[in-house]
């Protein structure tokens, strides 16, 4: 399987695998103008993750700012884990905000709404 | 014509413009305008415009709460006016339309004004949906948008619709907004989102 790792940027954020630990991190803002071909390359690599012979992963979400046309996308990641995890491997994720970001803390629960994946909500000072 | 007389009257012309400038600078003054702009919108301004507002909030000393919601704001804001309302106009084979942009400190906290040319078929939905958002409640304007990101409908510009609704959520606030027609077929739409 191919690694993956995306250098963030001022608009889009760190994406990297790290095959050690086996957690996928995707961390920084994501406000990108086309969020369609910026996410592109990490759905790919899910799908090569979900045929490949890994058997866990977990999704380290570490997210400063996301715009809407982000959201859909960041979805389509989590149907593809939802996906990953109905095929019998073991899939966590681990949704950080920021204390006093109730915003971003609801973001995380609206997912986790639409997700048949149980999220950790993970509070950190800064990310 | 005599060339003195041209010259005078071409100096009147001059210090009328000279004196305009300092009512407009003087109307933003007393308006506490941080930020305007009027022309055409680019990638390029638009990441500008959200490095000015966020050293200024830096320097202000807001909360990173504050920070955020209006960073929040002022992306999906300008973001709308990059995508959702030059494009169609330059496929049209029109010249691309002017937007404002406008971030204004008040007492209770900020204002971030948009304004640009829409086209008048499209007044009717954008009135629509924005009056719903305004008649619900925080938690009813949640459940919309887990419902419009659910259904997971990107329209052809991005975005599914949910720009609006982030606003609309990210504020609080109720979203103060109008329509004034402008030419045969489109309207100038004005948006005053608020941030406390």
């Amino acid at each position: 399987m191919d690694s993956i790792n995306i250098e963030g940027t001022p608009k889009t954020p760190t994406v990297k695998f790290d095959d050690a630990t086996d957690t996928l991190i995707i961390r920084g803002r994501s406000i990108p103008e086309n969020s369609i071909d910026f996410y592109k390359p990490l759905i790919d690599w899910l799908d090569s993750f979900s045929n490949g012979s890994r058997e866990q992963l977990t999704l380290n979400m570490e997210l400063e700012y996301f715009n809407t046309s982000s959201s859909k996308c960041i979805l389509d990641v989590f149907k593809k884990l939802e996906n990953i995890s109905k095929q019998g491997k073991t899939i966590s994720v681990k949704w950080h905000y920021e204390e006093d970001d109730e915003d971003m803390l609801e973001a995380g629960e609206d997912y986790n709404a639409i997700i048949d994946i149980a999220f950790d909500m993970v509070k950190v000072e800064e990310i | 014509m005599t060339k003195l007389k041209k010259l005078y009257l071409a100096k009147r012309y001059v210090l009328t413009e000279i004196k305009e400038i300092f009512d407009l600078y003087d109307s933003m003054e007393k308006k506490n305008i941080m930020l305007s702009f009027k022309g055409e919108m680019s990638t390029d301004l638009l990441t500008s415009i959200l490095q000015i507002i966020e050293n200024k909030l830096d320097r202000f000393g807001e909360t990173s709460k504050v920070k955020k919601r209006m960073f929040n704001i002022m992306v999906e804001c300008l973001q709308n006016l990059h995508h959702h309302i030059a494009q169609p106009a330059k496929s049209a084979g029109k010249e691309v339309p002017s937007v404002i942009v406008m971030v204004a400190k008040n007492v209770t906290g900020y204002s971030i004004i948009t304004g640009n040319f829409v086209e008048d078929r499209e007044v009717g939905d954008l009135k629509n949906r924005l009056e719903e958002i305004n008649s619900m409640d925080k938690d009813q304007v949640k459940d919309l948008y887990k419902s419009v990101l659910a259904e997971g409908k990107l329209s052809e510009k991005g975005g599914g619709g949910l720009g609006m609704i982030d606003i609309a959520r990210k504020s609080g606030e109720k979203l103060d907004f109008g329509f004034i027609p402008f030419g045969e077929d489109q309207s100038f739409f004005s948006l005053n989102v608020k941030v406390k």
